[in-house]
């Protein structure tokens, strides 16, 4: 699960980061009382940012700042409302405009291949960090933090003096040591900051000093972990969720939206992009990526035909179960069940192989079902179904 | 003639009193897996199977009473780890963990535990293993196999079965079908096994099974392409019409920045000298090209 960024900033605090305040608006009053309340603070300006979790929302407009209330009260109208790659802006943070004196980024992310959290850093901030791997990765720093032990601060001390944070070092320490500990803390599979950046702040006495904050965060969390933080649970944003995407997440399904005209309902990870692979290879487009799970029954096969079915650009539906736990008969049932509902006619191609596929293929022909052998025969069979639908 | 399990194996099935548990450890011991104990802590004293398994409540007993060489887990996510941990501590060999849905900063400390204590861990979120003929472990159907001399290492569940289902099909048996589970975290990688299969006096070809995410396959066709030049190696890549960054189903199988791209995957083994199949059922044919008599 992804969070938004102010919800990400709280779990920074939450660790000791240095994050600088900030504000969530829903309203254009909002606001503008948030923009009103920093610049009487002494912020020269502030930053009104769109609060989505797609990427690139700066190029989209989305990202703005404003000098004065007024200006604070036209960006937040404008951003507010705004479409971003499909999704409406509905919230927006505000904050003081950072002086920035030099931008960094910092993450920890989790490295399968080392099987451990990996810290990265590089002097090159607030550009993606795969720009820099492609173009310099030498600029990136990297360390593993000790299985057992966590971010040592040795290590930490290191990978700052190798990011040129000597001059920060007691606060680079302690931001490193904290991107783990969020890490840890919170189940993430990502902790992100960039940037990172060296601000220059007036102090209450008036005098000019240099800063290393966290200007903005981003964090992955991991969906397994999720029953243990209630918590987190409460931050994923129902605005940005599909409700077909809710719907089978509630009835225990894992489904994902594609573009094609071709339903699919698998039951395997691996075996639901395979037969999504092979209807693209047939000729098709899949519509989905359905996965049913293991063990699964008659209301679950159910929920997931009416998931595939309420997407109007399906034209068929390719049904592929390899039994192992999962019974072929429970999914039959299932589908004459789902079947005899369903809203619109729609072509529907069943293989079902393995544990009690007999007694599923009884079920399937009494029921005048279109069968298939093979997983290459069903796609075949579900593309050209599709096909003499469209013509 | 097999890897990670066989003739040997003494087989000690954690959480075996529970639905899942017990219901695979049937099919495991109709298999003909020798099951030698079970352990559900507080349960110590009964029995399972119908009387035909003794159960205990730590898995260190079934290890001094029944020589329990390797083990099977089906414990709940949030025990699994501590599971695994009991195992190694209790000088079980070869840990296989069937669980989903462990989160994967749990798997961080554990993979190393196991690893300190000279044990393996398969998984988890795993389908487990079958040597054709000896012994299988976890819940890979064992209709679908056939003995023969063809190693199968997959990340993925239905899958493999899928393809394993094909080989036998043709005609084509297995030495061990091994699943290594699609979490990000997981305690034996497709070098791995390529490794032992390589060692392997019973395997003579390989076929690998992949899918989006990561570089596992990359890295474990980069070491085929130099050692296993002289061994027939096939490969099937799911995922090519995966979008990037959204989790397929398994929490390990997720395009990000670009990397780990059925693509690249596809490339790295072609470069290694796979054939890699369109469709899971192209497979045996493939090996045949590729100079398997079997």
């Amino acid at each position: 699960v992804k969070i938004q960024e102010a919800d990400a900033k709280s779990l920074l605090v939450a660790q000791g980061l240095p994050v600088p305040e900030w504000a969530v608006a829903d309203s254009v009053a909002d606001a503008r009382a948030a923009a009103e309340r920093f610049l009487a603070a002494g912020a020269g300006a502030v930053v009104i940012k769109a609060q989505v979790l797609v990427g690139g929302r700066g190029k989209a407009g989305g990202v703005k700042l404003a000098g004065s209330a007024d200006e604070a009260e036209r960006v937040a109208a404008a951003i507010l409302g705004m479409d971003i790659k499909g999704i409406q802006v509905r919230k927006v943070l505000v904050a003081p405009a950072a002086d920035i004196v030099r931008e960094y980024y910092m993450a920890a992310v989790l490295d399968r291949a080392a099987r451990r959290i990996l810290l990265m850093g590089s002097a090159e901030g607030g550009v993606e960090i795969e720009q820099v791997a492609a173009g310099h990765p030498e600029a990136i720093v990297r360390r593993h933090a000790d299985p057992m032990l966590g971010l040592l601060d040795f290590q930490a001390r290191e990978f700052a003096f190798a990011m040129g944070l000597g001059g920060q070092l007691k606060t680079a320490v302690a931001i490193a040591k904290g991107l783990v500990r969020t890490m840890l803390a919170n189940d993430a599979d990502l902790v992100e900051i960039n940037p990172l950046a060296i601000v220059r702040e007036q102090a209450p006495d008036g005098a000019v000093v240099e800063r290393l904050v966290c200007l903005d965060a981003k964090v992955t969390l991991d969906d397994s972990a999720l029953p243990r933080h209630p918590g987190l649970e409460a931050l994923r944003d129902p605005d940005e969720e599909d409700p077909a995407d809710r719907e089978a997440r509630e009835a225990g399904l894992t489904f994902i939206k594609l573009d094609g005209t071709i339903g699919c309902m698998v039951n395997g990870a691996g075996l639901a992009m395979t037969t999504m692979d092979l209807v693209k290879r047939a000729g098709g487009e899949p519509a989905n990526f359905l996965d049913i799970g293991g063990g699964a029954r008659a209301d679950r096969v159910a929920a997931a035909m009416r998931i595939i079915l309420a997407d109007p650009k399906v034209t068929a539906i390719l049904v592929n179960i390899f039994g192992g736990i999962t019974r072929g008969d429970e999914v039959a049932r299932g589908l004459i069940e789902a079947r005899a509902q369903q809203a619109r006619d729609v072509p529907m191609i069943v293989r079902i192989v393995g544990t009690n596929a007999a007694e599923a293929a009884a079920l399937l022909e009494e029921a005048r079902f279109t069968t298939a052998d093979s997983l290459d025969e069903a796609a075949a069979k579900a593309v050209a179904a599709s096909r003499d639908v469209a013509a | 003639v097999s890897i990670l399990i066989g003739p040997d194996t003494r087989l000690v099935v954690q959480g075996i009193t529970g639905r899942e548990g017990e219901f695979h450890s049937r099919a495991m011991q109709a298999y003909g897996t020798p099951i030698v104990a079970g352990v559900t802590p507080g349960k110590g004293g009964q029995t399972a199977l119908d009387g035909s398994v003794p159960v205990y409540d730590t898995v260190a007993e079934s290890v001094r009473e029944h020589g329990a060489n390797t083990c099977c887990i089906f414990v709940p996510a949030a025990g699994a780890p501590d599971a695994v941990l009991e195992a190694a501590a209790a000088g079980i060999a070869t840990i296989f963990c069937i669980t989903e849905g462990i989160p994967a900063l749990d798997m961080v400390p554990v993979v190393e535990a196991v690893a300190r204590a000279g044990a393996r861990l398969i998984g988890p979120n795993c389908p487990g293993a079958t040597s054709p003929g000896s012994a299988k472990v976890g819940i890979i159907p064992g209709s679908i196999h056939r003995e023969g001399r063809v190693g199968v290492v997959s990340r993925s569940g239905t899958l493999t079965y899928e393809a394993v289902q094909a080989m036998t099909d043709a005609g084509v048996g297995q030495s061990t079908c091994v699943g290594i589970g699609g979490d990000p975290i997981i305690g034996t990688t497709f070098l791995d096994v390529l490794q032992l299969f390589a060692a392997d006096p019973g395997t003579d070809a390989v076929v690998l099974i992949g899918e989006i995410g990561g570089a596992a396959e990359e890295t474990a066709a980069a070491w085929a392409g130099e050692h296993l030049t002289d061994v027939p190696r096939v490969a099937f890549i799911a995922g090519r019409t995966a979008p990037e960054g959204k989790r397929m189903g398994h929490a390990g199988a997720i395009i990000s920045g670009g990397a780990g791209t059925a693509a690249s995957k596809v490339a790295a083994l072609e470069a290694a000298g796979f054939r890699v199949a369109g469709s899971p059922t192209e497979l045996p044919a493939l090996l045949r090209d590729a100079g398997y008599g079997g």
